[in-house]
């Protein structure tokens, strides 16, 4: 439990393969990033082993055989500690059965170490086809030097090469003679008809530990001596502790220590419950600060104020805004969305432990490792914080129970490590549910204003929209809007807009302006970004314009679309799925909807009943072009999960402000979809061979404009505001 | 002093009587496949069956429990696995995994209740249990299928 203290792997640096400039992705959305090279002074080490063969950082094979694939990206249920062994374990040409995993802990060998915007498979594709083919290459070349034939004659399947006259060695035999191999800088990949695993339903490798109760998230990790602590953090955004009595909790049986910390006041306890009760024997003064003062009203105004107010131009194509004002007959929508908590069923936690100049970490984090220009990852923080070189800092990463973005902040990873440098011994920071929701990273509320004018045929010819939101990226990398380097200048925070600006529809005028409004309620991601809700506006609004010109909305778009053949494709096939000429049964609606995010395109069509005023989702149909499919089950999982998540956000979603604080707190006020509540669903996967789109966030764009365009079609009344309130 | 069984062993823990069994099992007893989730009893993922019942262990003060049999996900086979773990793994239930400790102590109650209910009476059983990823079909669809195995196994009173 204390990192690793085994010896240096032989392990040629010659052979890493990737560059002394490692490019990084800061994810931030649809196929954003920051393109920040991310430069490595010193070639990194491999992570330590003792394993036989170390071909590179991300894969171990033992001489007894054993194969373990180091996952350096975060298993969040979407599936990647199955999707990346499954990448190398084709290339490699090892059974499955053969393959275990491990997380990768943070180290500079894997670049930067984020899981977001849905990038895992597609930004590991390529290089992890490699490790596995380099580690194949070497140790078939040591299979040929044994036998002493050219290896160009040596097969390789079920973790053993077979020479032409078939005799075999298997790799764990071949293994340490590997080792002493010069690794290729490039080989051949296979072929996607030499393909054994890719494209397989192969059963994911986390599935027995999550139903066992033995799978470690971070609230289970660290040593089981650790004490507790809960934070007392400001009651508003942005309040200052003024001072605080901690009498009265030191009081409490089981409370060892109160100290003041960066995001508040910790109660260091013998556990939960005993933490607990001294954190509410506190006596806090806060200085609620200029946010006390913010409720929805406020919050709203400023929107739609920044919304009708200039802001930067997104896209300018033709004539959009002269033709709008010519027009007598334009139609207009106005859109509002509201702030969202992510509400993982982990809450935030983490454990952090300081002895000897070491600062030892367990975390459930989506960004374990990153440069210093968008702040370092979480081993950097934790490094920080704690007081000791990021060197001597040992990140763990462990299962997170979600993660939805909101696990790639660093907030909770900072408290502990602080918190850590101060007591002794171990420490763990568990947030409680009300922590965890008034104390997130929102997805931002955001205002829309549309219009649009239709030609004869009444396809639209000239469309507008006027956006206003906070920005994720301005709080992320402050300094980077409005001044950024010399390389961004002039660009805005695209993860507002994504989906938006870059809408598919053939429209000859399109005008798109985006206002950033500051307001100090903390925003970040949240799964699929700024496409929560900016799919949701261009589809019910396309769809508003379709009902307008007496258009079947689904052949609107296909109209539309001709230039977008994946589009296109997936709007076929599930329309095609759903039999879309036939009639939704009585006293149902559907609706559909496409939207391309991360990669992927899907559509969905959605049938829904309202009873007493409440929607019911009966039955979706999805159907997804994200590439390449590694897995089709993980896919699968991952649509009908994205739709769950995106009914609850258009049924339920809502974090009001009041007296800047959040209204809700825990399951009771902000709902969660119930099983009574999933609908039937049924994915359809359309093929296509292009490179491995996202699966994690894709699914839940499209599912709240379906839902509302089933409403219309069965009410006639359009829905322009999230929550759905009928 | 408390002592009750858990997972068939007697324990015996000295915490005040009111403190909820969840972080007995958790903190004390080093069980931690059983997952804190909202405090409340609002979603699930600290579901233990305690004589028999499906009970929400963040709510349950340990004292009340005196002489109680608590099962935990760590004890719901003596041997390999229950029926309805090995369903959950045929149909690859659990995403992130963190609620899915609850849904099998849940659907094991179920299943004792109903060896074969209907997708309304999983409806109805389960609503107590949140899956925030969203793996609704696939609970649905192991339930049914450990339903079978268990017909098949022939287990009794067993789980």
């Amino acid at each position: 439990m204390t990192g690793p203290t085994k010896k240096v792997s032989p392990y040629d640096q010659q052979s890493l393969s990737r560059s002394a400039f490692i490019k990084i992705s800061v994810v931030a959305g649809a196929g954003l990033t920051l393109g920040v090279a991310w430069r490595v002074t010193q070639r990194p080490d491999l992570p330590l082993s003792d394993a036989t063969f170390v071909p590179n950082a991300y894969l171990r094979i033992d001489n007894d055989g054993s194969i373990t694939i180091l996952v350096d990206k975060a298993e969040m249920g979407q599936g990647v500690s199955t999707a990346l062994p499954q990448i190398i374990a084709e290339e490699l040409d090892v059974p499955w059965s053969d393959v275990t995993f491990e997380f990768a802990m943070a180290h500079d060998a894997y670049g930067m170490m984020v899981t977001g915007g849905s990038t895992a498979v597609m930004e590991s594709w390529e290089p992890l086809r490699q490790a596995g083919a380099t580690a194949r290459w070497m140790l078939r070349e040591a299979a040929a030097q044994r036998w002493g034939i050219s290896s160009e004659l040596l097969e390789t399947q079920n973790a053993r090469v077979f020479a032409p006259d078939g005799s075999e060695l298997t790799y764990a035999v071949l293994a340490s003679d590997a080792a002493k191999l010069k690794a290729p800088n490039k080989v051949d990949v296979k072929k996607p008809s030499e393909f054994r695993l890719i494209g397989r339903s192969l059963p994911r490798l986390d599935v027995e530990a999550k139903s066992t109760g033995q799978a470690i998230f971070g609230i289970d990790a660290g040593p089981p001596d650790a004490r507790v602590a809960v934070i007392a953090r400001s009651p508003t955004f942005g309040g200052r502790l003024r001072s605080f009595d901690s009498s009265a909790a030191l009081a409490i049986a089981g409370v060892d220590e109160v100290l003041e910390v960066q995001s508040g006041v910790a109660v260091v306890a013998k556990g939960y419950i005993e933490a607990n009760a001294g954190r509410d024997a506190l006596v806090l003064d806060w200085d609620e600060g200029d946010a006390a003062l913010l409720s929805d009203e406020e919050v709203y105004e400023t929107l739609r104020d920044g919304a009708q107010a200039s802001g930067h131009t997104v896209r300018n194509d033709g004539r959009a805004a002269e033709l709008l004002n010519e027009s007598s007959e334009a139609i207009s929508a106005t859109f509002r969305f509201p702030y969202l908590a992510h509400a993982t069923m982990e809450p935030m936690n983490c454990t952090a432990w300081v002895r000897e100049g070491r600062c030892t970490v367990w975390a459930p984090t989506q960004f374990a490792n990153g440069p210093a220009i968008i702040g370092g990852g979480a081993r950097q923080v934790a490094a920080d914080a704690a007081g000791v070189s990021v060197e001597n800092t040992d990140l763990n990463v462990t299962f997170l129970g979600g993660g939805f973005g909101r696990r790639a902040e660093r907030d909770f990873v900072q408290e502990a490590a602080e918190l850590a440098g101060k007591v002794n011994g171990p420490v763990k920071v568990i947030w409680s549910r009300e922590d965890d929701m008034r104390h997130d990273f929102y997805r931002p509320a955001s205002w829309h204003e549309l219009r649009a004018t239709l030609d004869a045929d009444g396809r639209p010819e000239a469309w507008e929209h006027r956006m206003a939101s906070q920005s994720i990226l301005q709080r992320l990398v402050p300094g980077w809007i409005p001044r950024p380097a010399a390389r961004f200048a002039g660009k805005y925070d695209p993860t507002s807009t994504e989906g938006a600006s870059d809408q598919p529809y053939a429209i000859p005028h399109v005008f798109m302006t985006y206002k950033r409004v500051d307001l100090p309620i903390p925003v970040g991601f949240w799964r699929s970004v700024g496409h929560t809700h900016t799919g949701f506006v261009v589809e019910s609004f396309i769809d508003e314009l379709a009902h307008t010109s007496d258009h079947d909305p689904y052949e609107y778009r296909r109209a539309l679309l001709r230039e977008h053949p994946r589009h296109l494709a997936v709007l076929e096939a599930v329309a095609e799925a759903a039999d879309w000429k036939s009639r939704a049964p009585e006293g149902r609606g559907r609706g559909i909807a496409v939207v391309e995010s991360f990669g992927s395109y899907v559509a969905q069509i959605a049938e829904v009943s309202v009873e007493n005023g409440v929607p019911r989702v009966h039955k979706v149909w999805c159907a997804i072009d994200c590439g390449t499919v590694l897995n089709p089950r993980i896919v699968q999982a991952q649509m009908e999960s994205g739709i769950a998540y995106g009914i609850t956000a258009a049924l339920y979603g809502e974090i009001n402000i009041r007296d800047g604080r959040a209204v809700q707190g825990n399951f009771t006020d902000y709902q969660m979809l119930r099983i009574g509540e999933m609908p039937e669903v049924e994915v359809l996967l359309v093929p296509s061979g292009d490179a491995p789109g996202g699966v994690g966030e894709p699914g839940t764009p499209p599912i709240a404009p379906a839902i509302a365009n089933a409403i219309f079609a069965l009410t006639g009344r359009r829905i322009r505001t999230l929550p759905i309130r009928l | 002093m408390t002592s009750f069984f858990v997972n068939g062993e007697r324990r015996e823990v000295d915490v005040a009587a009111s403190h909820p069994l969840l972080w007995v099992l958790r903190e004390r007893l080093g069980l931690t496949g059983t997952k804190f989730g909202c405090g409340i009893g609002q979603c699930g993922a600290c579901t233990v069956l305690v004589n028999g019942e499906p009970t929400r262990s963040c709510q349950t003060p340990v004292g009340s429990i005196e002489g109680s049999e608590v099962i935990t996900i760590e004890g719901l086979a003596t041997d390999g696995l229950s029926p309805v773990q090995l369903a959950w793994i045929e149909e690859q239930v659990p995403q992130c995994g963190y609620c899915q400790s609850g849904q099998i102590v849940s659907a094991t109650a179920l299943l004792k209740a109903r060896p074969k209910p209907t997708d309304q009476e999983i409806d109805q059983f389960m609503a107590g249990n949140i899956c925030r990823c969203g793996a609704y079909v696939a609970i649905r669809k192991a339930i049914h299928r450990a339903a079978e195995l268990k017909e098949d196994r022939v287990l009794g009173d067993e789980l």
